[in-house]
């Protein structure tokens, strides 16, 4: 009986491990490594298990990449535990957003290296792809490439090359108060007050409007007072992806393909037409409803006053939900993400006015983006550098930390058990990732302005619009100033040139590639 | 044979002045006669159509300039003030004097863009401490930051704040290195303390306030870090400055050929305004 008892346990531990081995392999990682402790290590082609097999003992790995935290410090504990795996010596230097361009461009035009590895935005990849070396086949043709959804294959390509690897994605869209919407007697009071329903709200003026009614009084009885919104506002700090979010309702019309930012056709700039104006007018409004100071807001301003509780909505990239839904949040699973707002109009180009009836476009910013360059002696570490940061493991972890600016890029991120597993409320994960899965199935969406002399294009629309929200010029006054450095630009980088690039990115707005 | 002897030890002093100081004048110049930007990223030849933008269509820098202007004489003024007034302070014989020198010195030896972020979180509107003081008095939140005259005047009050105690400096050391004499000569015709400043200490100090006027004005004029830390230029442009304006076209837009026109222009402007500030000061505070 004794002897019976043994074998039968032996039996059900041999096959318990044959079952669950990828777990047991898995942990054998996530002892010496805690940052993939819930996941352990996932096979694939770029796990830490085929990374330990690799030896670059004796090598150097030069990497350029933002402060901490927002993706400077995956960027660091990727390179460490790189280097325990492989042996490798791994410099990482940690540079300012607003000189990330600047500081590869400047080395690129003078045809050195001094970084292999390139941190920056996805929309420097026009001017940066030819200093770039494409991904190979063998990391594009990979598992964990394949699971990549079409989009952001799209943000980190070009004419269909890879130039970019893909290790976060990026998108705008609306973070809510859920305790303040969903609460049955702020609806009540709201409907007493002002005739109107109070939802999560579906157009740019009732977002307007319920954020001017929820401004300035402490509705969440924190004996502190709340507001309305908190916005990217700051000039060069991101505000022009903001401004594109509140005009992609009012200016991408489905029924005018060819362009949002340019008419295609004739390269006339678009954005002074009346549907950016109405977005800049709302946008001007919107001054008198976010937190004293808010029109100074950057992006980590954002995440923090929203994070923080102090506001009932926010939209730009996931960073600020992330953060609102981290353990330690004063708002942990109050928040509710939604679409960004649309609108009852919306301007046709071709007929000259407005097309009455609801319109919704989601806008797929740019976000992180890193490439190798193509004067790197150590091409085939950093390509490999690159996917053991995206490999599912650290991949899984990473999207979990609002600070380290990791959104979700992959299919498997928009199944709500990969955010419920790290203890968001069911109902928060299923809002979260249809809404990012909606954005994606989309045909109307608006993608980033990637042509040569992005920066000149997005700092004249930015300052026009920041004029705009001091109150220095009226929002026509300003788009049209913007509209004629627009032309300004392009004749100094060459019409031609502009249309060929936009071109790309028409294609993926008109849903042709 | 002497000749030659005299050419080869002026020639290290000669090489050092064409290294750091020709070239990079000769280098500005050329750049600013190119295209050079992120889309064509070579030294070519497109003659003065750089600076024809400059002077026909770009009215932000001259916008800048003028804004910047305001900012550096106003900081310059008030840090004369009052630096001359901390100095006359313990220039006399007072308790803790050498205490008092020190604390006055110590915002000058701080780092400028650290402090900065200091100043940015003390004036943040809705989360800084000011508003927070001004609140329990019941002030209404000001804004510090996001109104556009009143931002103009947190850059003045930052700038006023780090850069006073170099004032302060200088001008001690000129009072302390003034001669004895005249001050003994006013104390026995009965000179009152105001007719003593006003006859005696300043017109003596005249040539090292225009100095130190000077030296701060040159130094103001590149105001940079604190708007960057603190602004970012904004709200709108308001506190936009040339520098701040020049890095943009030149490192964020990546505009370098442009960014050289404006950076030359600006420096030829300032050699002249400063020449000319230098000579009407010292007309005005020195009296044959």
């Amino acid at each position: 009986m004794k002897m019976k008892t043994i074998k039968t346990c032996v039996t059900a531990l041999i096959s318990a491990l044959l079952v669950f081995s990828p777990v047991a392999y898995a942990d054998k990682w996530s002892d010496q490594f805690p940052h993939i402790k819930t996941t352990g290590d996932i096979p694939g082609e770029c796990s830490y298990e085929s990374m330990s097999k690799k030896d670059y003992s004796g090598k150097t790995l030069k990497i350029n990449t933002h402060a901490v935290p927002v993706m400077g410090e995956p960027t660091a504990l990727h390179a460490e535990q790189f280097a325990k795996l492989t042996g490798a010596k791994v410099d990482v230097t940690h540079t300012p957003a607003g000189d990330l361009y600047a500081k590869a461009m400047v080395p690129f035009q003078a045809g050195q290296a001094p970084y292999d590895i390139v941190f920056g935005f996805s929309n420097f990849i026009n001017d940066w792809r030819r200093y770039l070396e494409p991904v190979p086949k063998k990391y594009v043709e990979m598992k964990q490439m394949q699971d990549v959804t079409p989009s952001h294959i799209g943000v980190a390509s070009w004419d269909g090359v890879m130039y970019q690897f893909p290790v976060d994605g990026d998108r705008h869209y609306l973070k809510y108060r859920k305790d303040v919407i969903d609460n049955p007697e702020y609806q009540k009071k709201y409907k007493a007050d002002t005739g109107k329903e109070l939802r999560v709200p579906q157009t740019w003026k009732e977002y307007g409007e319920m954020a001017a009614y929820f401004n300035d009084w402490d509705w969440d009885g924190d004996g502190e007072k709340e507001y309305g919104s908190a916005e990217v506002m700051k000039k060069d700090d991101l505000m022009y992806a903001a401004f594109y979010s509140r005009s992609a309702a009012y200016s991408k019309n489905p029924k005018t393909p060819g362009g949002f930012f340019f008419d295609l056709d004739t390269m006339t700039p678009l954005i002074n037409n009346p549907g950016f104006v109405e977005a800049l007018t709302d946008w001007v409004a919107a001054t008198k409803y976010v937190p004293p100071g808010g029109i100074n807001f950057g992006l980590g301003d954002e995440i923090g006053s929203f994070g923080g509780g102090q506001t009932l909505f926010s939209f730009s990239w996931d960073d600020a939900f992330v953060a609102a839904m981290q353990p330690d949040s004063p708002i942990n699973n109050k928040v509710g993400a939604a679409q960004l707002p649309g609108a009852m109009k919306v301007w046709n180009r071709k007929s000259n006015s407005w097309d009455e009836g609801f319109n919704q476009a989601p806008f797929f910013v740019w976000g992180w983006a890193v490439g190798v360059a193509k004067k790197s002696k150590e091409k085939e570490m950093a390509f490999d550098y690159l996917c053991f940061f995206a490999n599912e493991a650290n991949h899984q972890a990473d999207i979990g930390i609002g600070r380290f600016g990791v959104n979700p890029f992959r299919n498997d991120d928009f199944k709500a058990e990969v955010w419920t597993q790290i203890g968001w409320d069911k109902d928060i994960a299923e809002s979260y990732v249809d809404t990012l899965a909606k954005m994606e199935e989309s045909k109307n969406r608006v993608f980033p302005l990637r042509v040569p002399g992005t920066f000149e294009f997005n700092a004249a629309l930015a300052t026009a619009a920041a004029k705009a929200l001091a109150g220095q010029l009226s929002p026509q006054a300003a788009l049209d100033e913007a509209a004629k450095q627009w032309n300004d630009i392009l004749n100094r980088v060459g019409k031609d040139n502009v249309r060929k690039a936009y071109s790309v990115g028409v294609s993926m707005e008109d849903n042709k590639l | 044979m002497n000749f030659k002897h005299k050419f080869v030890f002026l020639f290290p002093g000669l090489f050092v002045l064409i290294g750091i100081l020709i070239f990079p004048i000769i280098f500005t110049i050329r750049l600013s006669l190119s295209g050079w930007n992120s889309y064509t990223p070579e030294m070519n030849f497109i003659g003065i159509t750089n600076y024809i933008r400059l002077f026909t269509d770009d009215p932000r820098f001259w916008e800048s300039f003028f804004r910047l202007s305001f900012l550096s004489v106003t900081t310059v003024i008030l840090q004369y003030v009052i630096g001359f007034a901390l100095a006359l302070m313990v220039w006399r014989e007072i308790k803790f004097k050498r205490f008092f020198r020190v604390i006055f010195l110590i915002p000058m030896m701080t780092t400028p863009v650290i402090m900065t972020v200091i100043w940015r979180t003390f004036f943040h509107e809705s989360l800084g401490p000011v508003n927070d003081l001004l609140g329990n008095i019941g002030v209404k939140p000001i804004l510090w930051l996001s109104d556009p005259v009143i931002a103009k005047f947190t850059v003045i009050i930052v700038e006023v704040w780090q850069w006073t105690p170099f004032m302060f400096l200088l001008l001690l050391a000129g009072l302390l290195s003034l001669p004895k004499e005249p001050f003994l000569a006013a104390a026995i015709d009965g000179a009152s303390p105001y007719r003593k400043f006003v006859y005696v200490t300043f017109p003596l100090m005249a040539p090292i306030s225009i100095g130190a006027i000077i030296i701060r004005l040159i130094e103001a004029s590149k105001i940079m870090d604190t708007v960057f830390v603190l602004t970012s230029g904004g709200p709108g442009t308001a506190t936009e400055t040339s520098s701040f304006y020049i890095y943009i076209k030149g490192l964020r837009e990546f505009q370098m050929g442009y960014a050289a026109t404006l950076s030359f222009t600006y420096l030829v402007i300032m050699i002249i305004s400063l020449t000319i500030i230098a000579k009407v000061l010292t007309k005005l505070m020195i009296k044959e």
